[in-house]
């Protein structure tokens, strides 16, 4: 095993020394505080303001602790920016697959629908925003599950609800699935939720690859699975791009 | 069998964009670029037309590139544009005579307030059915020859060029001072108060009553017939469709009957309704326009409502005031509350347009409270976008012989839910978005495609329409009058803030 980030204990102790006093401190003092060159304590702080853990200020050009470090525990990007940043790339799968779209994000050990864009084909259909999904039942919350957006371990414990006869509810079965899911970067519900329903789904990440949501296909199984009942591959490719590009746009540098 | 697409150049105010589709109207690739906005003085805003036309030049490839194509795979080429924006340039050099002045430009403020007493609001309604105002072109250009040495005389002696963007632009892609097509279409004619709405002819009073002489002014033509080739950056590609930005979205959102209306929700608003071949006369503080005209069929008009502050009002609470991180953020705020506790925000920034048109108006917080959080403020600003809707629509409904039965909508404040929900409920009607969202581009490809055969009629790109959400009206009505009452009790206390100083 790797001994420690040099960079990162750095990193860390730019932060202690941040929140030791309430007053900011300029490059200098946090440079000569802690016996770094000052070239080096600067590519450290511009790093951790770039991730909002410490902010300068304007007129001063001194350093503070960012208001993200205040809510590392809940999400940080806004549910109705991750929509607003995911609607023209949304449209454009429900385009192009034909299929209904939908976007989650983890709630309180559910899925929250967080946007929703109608099958293109005129039928009738009730927007679905708001609505709550379970997550070791539908292919939004395994992908959440599998990429650690939400932690798996309170829903085993909990015990797993059947929906259909196809529904996970082993412990055992649930994590070989997530390992897969991680392997294969999306995950599929086949008549798990509701007979006849199928859905396929793929991780958003934002900065640093960190996922902070999921955005799924779905319709009548036959639509999204070959006869073998296995998802078309034309329509994970489809997904796949999609969760890409919304990525980038978040940035996701890798993907 | 090589796929062919349709491209649509979208010239608006912040930025010049370059999109293709495709046979099912679904967007292929896009490229877009932004241009400076200048601000010599208070109310003046101004942009570079060169800058633009250079953007032009480079979005084009930029959109061909990233969808693998080449120009011989375009049908054909379609234009939106801002609109009511005013080019002067050189006819022999191609250089523009200064920089174009911006529709939002208030300069023409005092020109504006004499035209409503002498000769008076009538005289330019029974003409060009449009009410003097800041907003429209020709009083831009009695503006310039009233305030540039020489400029009126090199005018009569054929020198100059008169444009907006659009003809700007066609007459640089087809060759510029080397025999370039000086043309525009009606709907961008319809806001110069130069032509008869009735005729779509520049008509001889307005044109002398400006000063303006039809050397400089560009032929008018249909918004989508073959006007000729591009010469400069897609040689030999037709240029077949131009529009008006907020036109070209009515048709991008194929509203092709009469009663048919969209709204597109940007910084302002525009909600325009298609009213057929009839140009319908407001009597209730709306425009009448020219909605599209098709080669030689009939054209066909529109009733159109501007609201001048929809989205900014978003942005000034998130730079101004600082109370969110980004324009999304406003719907997460206002969700902490139940409702808007009493507060209402009349965001008569720089007065109020459709339907009141009062310069007089500035912008009104009322029924604060102690009780009142930012919560309630980020809803009672979501509000006022829904109200000001609501205001429009009920003088569409006064002035037209429809009813709005649904409202298309479009924009970037569509993502916003707790919106969408707020104005299917005001309205009493669902609210509609569709599945592509830049509607304005796809307009232009619509009428471009249309007038090169690339779709064959209005049936196809209405059969091109899909639906990707839809928003039903829920509130009780008593409550919905209730507070619309209210609504219209706030706009009262934001006229006639501003009078002259006394002693002056």
């Amino acid at each position: 095993m790797a001994g420690p980030v040099q960079s990162i204990e750095r990193a860390a102790a730019i932060l202690r020394l941040l929140a030791g006093g309430p007053r900011r401190l300029g490059l200098g003092e946090v440079a000569s505080s802690l016996g770094l060159a000052k070239g080096t304590a600067h590519g450290i702080l511009r790093t951790l303001q770039h991730v909002d853990f410490v902010e300068q200020d304007e007129a001063t050009g001194k350093y503070q602790l960012g208001a993200a470090l205040l809510h590392l525990g809940t999400s940080y990007l806004d549910v109705n920016e991750l929509r607003s940043r995911s609607l023209n790339w949304a449209d454009a799968l429900a385009a192009r697959s034909g299929e209904a779209v939908r976007l989650g994000t983890p709630l309180e050990g559910q899925v929250l629908v967080i946007h929703h864009v109608f099958r293109p084909d005129d039928t009738l259909q009730t927007l679905d925003v708001g609505a709550l999904l379970p997550l070791h039942a539908s292919s939004l919350g395994k992908v959440l599950l599998a990429f650690g957006a939400e932690p798996v371990e309170p829903l085993l414990e909990e015990g797993l609800a059947a929906y259909t006869r196809h529904t996970l509810v082993h412990p055992e079965e649930v994590k070989r699935v997530l390992g897969e899911i991680r392997e294969l970067g999306w995950g599929a519900e086949v008549q798990e939720m509701a007979m006849g329903e199928a859905g396929i789904a793929a991780p958003i990440r934002g900065h640093g690859g960190l996922v902070v949501g999921a955005i799924g296909v779905s319709g009548p199984v036959e639509r999204i699975c070959d006869t073998q009942r296995r998802p078309q591959p034309a329509l994970i490719t489809l997904l796949r791009e999609a969760a890409r590009a919304i990525s980038r746009d978040l940035g996701a540098a890798r993907w | 069998m090589v796929e062919r697409y349709v491209m649509s150049i979208d010239q608006g105010t912040t930025s010049t964009r370059c999109i293709l589709f495709d046979h099912r109207g679904r967007l292929v690739s896009v490229a877009q670029r932004e241009h400076e906005q200048h601000f010599p003085r208070p109310g003046w805003v101004e942009h570079d037309a060169v800058e633009i036309w250079r953007n032009l030049q480079r979005v084009v490839p930029e959109a061909l590139t990233s969808a693998r194509t080449d120009p011989d795979q375009i049908a054909a080429i379609g234009i939106a544009n801002q609109r009511e924006t005013t080019v002067l340039w050189d006819r022999r050099t191609g250089a523009p005579l200064g920089r174009a002045i911006v529709w939002q430009d208030t300069r023409t403020a005092s020109l504006v307030e004499e035209l409503g007493k002498q000769p008076g609001e009538e005289f330019f309604l029974e003409r060009c059915c449009l009410p003097p105002s800041t907003y429209f072109s020709a009083p831009r250009i009695r503006w310039l020859f009233d305030h540039v040495d020489g400029l009126e005389r090199r005018a009569q002696n054929g020198e100059v060029l008169f444009g907006t963007i659009e003809s700007w632009l066609i007459w640089n892609l087809t060759g510029g001072r080397d025999g370039g097509l000086h043309i525009t279409d009606p709907t961008n004619a319809s806001r110069t108060m130069l032509i008869n709405i009735h005729t779509l002819d520049w008509d001889e009073e307005l044109m002398e009553f400006f000063g303006v002489p039809r050397a400089m002014l560009p032929e008018i033509r249909s918004s989508a017939e073959t006007y000729g080739e591009a010469d400069a950056v897609l040689p030999g590609v037709p240029i077949t469709a131009a529009l008006g930005d907020q036109q070209a979205a009515l048709f991008g959102q194929t509203c092709f009957s009469p009663g048919d209306a969209k709204c597109t929700y940007g910084t302002g608003s525009f909600l325009l309704m298609n009213t057929g071949t009839d140009a319908v006369r407001s009597r209730h503080g709306l425009l009448t326009t020219v909605a599209y005209k098709i080669a030689d069929h009939p054209t066909v008009y529109a009733l159109e409502g501007p609201i001048a502050v929809t989205g900014s009002l978003v942005q000034w609470f998130r730079d101004r005031l600082g109370l969110i991180h980004s324009a999304p953020e406003i719907e997460t705020l206002a969700r902490t509350v139940e409702d808007n506790g009493g507060c209402y925000i009349v965001p008569a920034f720089s007065g109020l347009f459709a339907p009141h048109w009062r310069s007089d108006a500035r912008g009104v917080i009322v029924g604060l409270t102690s009780y009142i959080t930012k919560g309630h403020l980020a809803r009672a600003v979501l509000e006022a976008t829904g109200w000001q809707t609501r205001e429009v629509v009920d003088a569409m409904n006064a002035d037209s012989p429809f009813t709005l039965k649904r409202l298309k909508v479009d924009g970037g404040m569509t993502s916003d839910n707790l919106l969408m929900q707020f104005l299917a409920d005001v309205l009493d009607v669902p609210v509609v978005r569709p599945l592509v969202a830049e509607t304005v581009s796809l307009g232009a490809a619509y009428a471009a495609g249309l007038a090169a055969g690339y779709w064959p009629d209005l049936e196809v790109l209405r059969s091109n329409w899909h639906r990707a959400a839809q928003w039903m009206p829920e509130m009780d009505p008593e409550r919905r009058e209730w507070e619309y009452a209210c609504w219209q009790r706030a706009v009262e206390r934001s006229l006639g803030w501003i009078q002259p100083r006394s002693g002056k």
